[in-house]
């Protein structure tokens, strides 16, 4: 083959900084213009990383990385460089065109901010860092990437900072991932150190790693598996470092739909996905990871339950089902993984864009406080219901395919796994169901004014509906073409029936009883306030996790800090003022006694004298 | 020797009682007049070391009358200044001069 689409993958980023390049040069004035540029920008590596995916698929072609030089110090090499292989193409489409219709979205969304054109340019880098951080080729460049999301992602959560929770917000976001990027280091650092030639490429890791009995003690192994899991965990959103996510919903709702649902926190499972052979040489980590990724995903969506604000209970079905994703990994199958991944950053950006196009037009956040809007927002409504319907696993769309696939694999390795997977699955249709029927159904609680969105908002939902109905079909237990693609192997044949009726009982289960509470009212809504008032309580204070963050961690930090301020007042600051304090009151002293008076003077001199006289007598007797 | 020593106990009450004065007195005449008292002191105890000193001489004496010439221009000198001072202030209590308190 001559020249491939691959060989210019390093354009994808380039086309978005540009975008940011351009927009910070123009400031603030290009309220018109910058939103054209960041869309054109996200365009262009749109149609170039669609053209990439086509050209892998038909072609079947082999993996492309070309790597440059970077740093050398001593015999040390340091390279950067991309790769596109299969996963990696199926993340530019995704990033892209998320991005892509985010930004269109954003048009709309954000016409009326002052600094518009400061948001188009964020949003610009975030793209371009995030492309970058897919494309990597070795964990290095990769880490680089991360962090600059992850600057974005504060950026972005802290965009109206004039708002006090915002600020608390992008601070929280950035200081609770940074432990998990802290655990990314080390393990890089580890990794770095173990590697044969010191090599950090995702290929030479895959091949070191893949060796049975490698090179890397099985001890070692599994302490570089977890701390890349603490990374992964700390961006992903998972127990225990989920918290910062549904705060970060403090930041404008096209963000939340493009950062906090379908890229950035998907980086932490593209992460395992990415140095998958280490572990998979570990089975304590295999399990570490299964584990917490199944308890995140029925702990998040119990959460679900019971919040009220619209954004977090989405923002808790995003923690529970990257819990999902991570539960994928954690049983084996990385093409579940990625194929949740998927479908989940098509709907879960539709949910978020059309509850962004709810709280544009109902100007609230509150559930309790909508009601009856599928009558004016007929598109929103749409749109919306089958976002719903997606993340609560009913065929057949996307959701049900992808939730399905991890289920039947969590049953082939554990049944609790799957137990627990499923009662997830039940609870996320039930907080879908509660969510969908209270904002659209029933009567309107306001005065009429909820209106539909421009069409500018309205059509990017219609299109990530679309998708979001067929992008479930690139991988059925029929036909596992996803898999094998990205896999590169033939797929175990894991359809079974069972997994099948159970998922879509559970799912169609919760939306019943949904229906039955919050459209039909057979059920009052307080059957189970009432009766376990205590267990909701929990549910709505998110199991006091914060609460108890802060009493564990944050007074202990804030009164060990407040101890060291005092040192610093009263033992630092006070020994500078003790000098100061003591030369200036020996000054005062001496000016009393420069009392002008001079009496005084010759007293002071004869009691001098007396005293000079005395101690020359007084030296005869020693 | 026995001499000697009265004419300095003299001397030394002299002394005393000039120095308490200088260090007590509030009217600057009076604190002048002192002084006089003490210098007189020294010249007592000059004119007694010259007659019983170890080595008797007459530069004690001299010394003395030297004393007294430079403490009479002392004297006027001081008086003018008081006078000025109290032209300018009318009062002439030491314990308001103190132009130069720190």
């Amino acid at each position: 083959m001559s020249t491939s689409f691959a060989e210019y993958a390093w354009l994808v980023p380039v086309f978005p900084l540009a975008a940011f390049a351009i927009l910070t040069a123009m400031g603030k004035g290009a309220r018109k213009t910058g939103p054209w540029i960041g869309i054109i920008g996200t365009l262009a590596s749109l149609v170039l990383s669609l053209c990439i995916a086509f050209e892998r698929m038909t072609d079947n072609a082999d993996d492309y990385s070309k790597s440059i030089e970077w740093l050398q110090v001593g015999s040390l090499k340091l390279s950067a460089g991309f790769e596109v292989t299969n996963l990696t193409s199926l993340m530019l489409v995704v990033v892209t065109l998320v991005s892509f219709l985010v930004n269109v979205y954003s048009q709309g969304y954000m016409r009326d901010d002052d600094r518009i054109s400061t948001f188009f340019a964020y949003v610009a880098l975030f793209t371009s860092s995030m492309l970058g951080l897919v494309l990597s080729d070795n964990l290095l460049t990769f880490y680089i990437f991360w962090e600059l999301v992850g600057v974005c992602s504060f950026l972005l959560v802290g965009f109206w900072y004039h708002k006090p929770e915002a600020k608390a917000a992008a601070k929280k976001a950035f200081i609770v991932t940074r432990i998990g990027d802290l655990g990314l280091l080390i393990a890089l650092l580890l990794l770095f150190w173990y590697m044969p030639d010191h090599a950090l490429d995702f290929t030479t890791i895959h091949n070191v790693f893949s060796t049975p009995g490698g090179v890397i003690s099985v001890g070692i192994t599994t302490l570089i598996a977890l701390l890349i899991f603490v990374g992964a965990v700390g961006k992903s959103g998972q127990f225990p470092l989920h918290t910062w996510l549904p705060d970060a919903m403090e930041g404008p709702t096209p963000i939340s739909a493009l950062i906090h649902a379908a890229t950035m926190v998907a980086a932490g499972v593209f992460l395992v996905a990415r140095t998958f052979p280490i572990f998979e040489a570990s089975d304590a980590a295999m399990t570490t990871v299964a584990v917490i990724g199944a308890f995140t995903a029925i702990f998040a969506a119990s959460i679900g339950l019971a919040q009220n604000d619209i954004k977090r209970i989405l923002a808790y079905s995003t923690v529970s089902q990257l819990g999902y994703m991570m539960l994928a990994l954690g049983v084996g199958s990385v093409s579940a993984a990625m194929f949740h991944l998927f479908t989940h950053a098509f709907f879960k950006a539709l949910l978020f864009l059309g509850a962004g196009s709810v709280i544009h037009g109902a100007h609230t956040q509150d559930i309790r406080e909508m009601g009856g809007l599928g009558k004016t927002m007929k598109i929103t409504a749409w749109t919306f219901g089958i976002g719903a319907l997606a993340l609560s696993g009913i065929p057949p769309f996307a959701g049900f395919w992808s939730k399905d696939a991890i289920l039947a694999a969590a049953l082939d390795k554990n049944g609790i796994l799957f137990a627990v997977g499923a009662i997830a699955a039940f609870f996320t249709a039930l907080y879908m169901a509660r969510l969908y029927f209270l904002v659209f159904a029933g009567k309107p609680k306001q005065d009429g004014h909820a209106h539909e969105s421009p069409s500018v908002m309205t059509v990017p939902l219609i299109v990530l509906a679309i998708l979001s109905v067929v992008a479930g079909f690139v991988d059925t237990p029929f036909k596992g073409w996803l898999g094998e693609w990205l896999t590169g192997e033939a797929p175990e044949h894991h359809g079974s029936g069972i997994v099948m009726v159970v998922s879509v009982a559970v799912g169609l289960l919760g939306i019943y009883i949904g229906w039955l509470v919050y459209v039909k009212g057979t059920v009052r809504r307080d059957a189970v306030s009432s009766r376990a008032p205590a267990l909701v309580r929990t549910l709505e204070r998110k199991y006091y996790i914060d609460e108890l963050y802060d009493l564990l961690i944050v007074k202990p930090l804030r009164s060990f800090g407040k101890a060291l301020q005092a040192f610093d007042d009263y033992i630092v600051d006070g020994v500078v003022r003790l000098a100061g304090y003591s030369t200036s009151a020996l000054g005062r002293l001496n000016s009393r006694l420069q009392s002008g008076q001079v009496q005084t003077y010759a007293l002071t001199a004869l009691i001098g004298i007396v005293i000079l006289a005395l101690a020359i007598a007084g030296r005869r007797f020693w | 020797m026995t001499m000697l020593a009265s004419y300095l106990t003299l001397a030394a009450v002299l002394f005393c009682v000039g120095l308490y004065g200088v260090l007590t007195k509030r009217n600057a005449i009076v604190v002048l007049l002192c002084i006089e008292l003490m210098l007189n002191a020294v010249n007592l105890n000059l004119i007694a070391f010259s007659k019983y000193g170890v080595t008797p001489s007459l530069t004690g004496q001299i010394f003395s009358l030297f004393t007294m010439t430079v403490a009479a221009a002392e004297a006027a000198v001081g008086m003018a200044v008081l006078i000025v001072w109290y032209r300018n202030r009318a009062t002439v209590n030491v314990d308001e001069f103190d132009e130069l308190r720190g």
